[in-house]
């Protein structure tokens, strides 16, 4: 009897296309966003929200996943960019061979900016690395406080956590104070944004953060090619 | 619940690794699953254990080790282990961190055996 060390990933295929994916981003300029949520957070009313702020000349592209259904992808599909419907069929996250199959039929070289839309599930996404720059989480006010130390996987591999709905604060007990400390206990340094879909609060710093990170990315590629 | 996905990945690689190995045959496989790797101990045996049920495989022995959440201060460089929930430095209590360890999912070792 013999045991022999392997020191693999178990998602190693996931993990090759995740990295492949990548490169290719990188080669094309594009930053990868990877929304991750529980379900009804806002994540495609927060998209279409910033479908409809960016000039039509911008080449922005989302992917969305849901386990049934068209119904996202029409609905962003009414600001004009390419979108795309991911349906897993009862799988719980999106994987990396998703997104490159769904990419196989857009040109990168016409992809500034593309968002992935993943499935509303605060667990099984944060498994899966889809190539992106970063993986932003959403947090509903009303939901719980206490979701970052609930779900800590998450909230320790988003760069960003995007507060939603806080057009609602007034009608609900839910602390903004709390919710700060607890994904700062999981995550110090995490940077937080608080945004209304419905009234546009919040957008100036949700669409600065984004020229922010595209301006890394840029930057970053340039810096390699020199 | 994506914990059968990921035991059929670790089965069928550890079939592949001990394939590596003619003459051999596989008799345990032992995975890292660190704290923040999203996977559940009992969902991921209990997937396990329902993949091999009634196959040639059924005896397989199958080890799970944890590894803890490990960081680095961004700010004053310390590398400390930490509880999931609160990782901020025992040093400076500020700094950013970089998650360096934690959410390993990882197939440690297979277990062979000559026919």
């Amino acid at each position: 009897m013999t045991v022999i060390p392997i020191e693999k990933k178990v998602l190693n295929e996931n993990q090759r296309i995740a990295m492949s994916l990548r490169s290719r981003f990188e080669e094309h300029r594009i930053l990868c966003i990877n929304l991750i949520s529980s379900p009804g957070s806002g994540k495609t009313t927060l998209l279409e929200q910033t479908l409809a702020r960016v000039g039509p000349e911008e080449k922005v592209a989302v992917l969305t996943g849901d386990l049934q259904t068209e119904n996202d992808a029409k609905r962003l599909a009414r600001y004009g960019f390419p979108v795309q419907q991911i349906t897993t069929g009862g799988v719980c996250h999106l994987d990396a061979t998703m997104i490159e199959r769904a990419l196989a039929s857009w040109s990168l070289a016409q992809i500034d900016l593309l968002f992935i839309e993943n499935v509303g599930n605060l667990v099984c996404p944060s498994s899966y690395d889809l190539g992106e720059a970063a993986k932003v989480v959403l947090l509903s006010v009303t939901e719980g406080e206490d979701k970052p130390p609930k779900y800590p996987s998450i909230f320790a591999k988003s760069e960003l956590l995007v507060l939603t709905k806080i057009d609602l604060l007034p009608y609900l007990s839910f602390s903004m104070e709390q919710v700060r400390a607890n994904a700062r206990l999981v995550h110090p340094g995490m940077e937080i944004l608080e945004v209304s879909s419905r009234t546009g609060e919040g957008f100036d710093q949700w669409l600065s953060w984004i020229t922010q990170r595209r301006q890394q990315v840029y930057e970053r590629i340039c810096a390699l090619q020199v | 619940m994506h914990e059968i996905g990921i035991a059929a990945a670790i089965i069928e690689s550890g079939q592949a690794e001990a394939a590596r190995r003619p003459g051999s045959k596989i008799i345990g496989i032992g995975v890292r699953v660190g704290v923040l790797a999203g996977v559940d101990n009992d969902a991921l045996r209990f997937a396990f254990s329902a993949l091999v049920a009634g196959t040639d495989l059924e005896s397989l022995k199958f080890e799970i080790e944890n590894c803890r959440r490990r960081n680095r201060c961004q700010e004053c460089g310390n590398e400390f282990e930490s509880d999931i929930y609160d990782a901020s430095c025992p040093q400076c209590a500020l700094g950013d961190i970089l998650l360096v360890g934690g959410d390993e999912l990882e197939l440690a070792y297979v277990e062979v055996e000559e026919i």
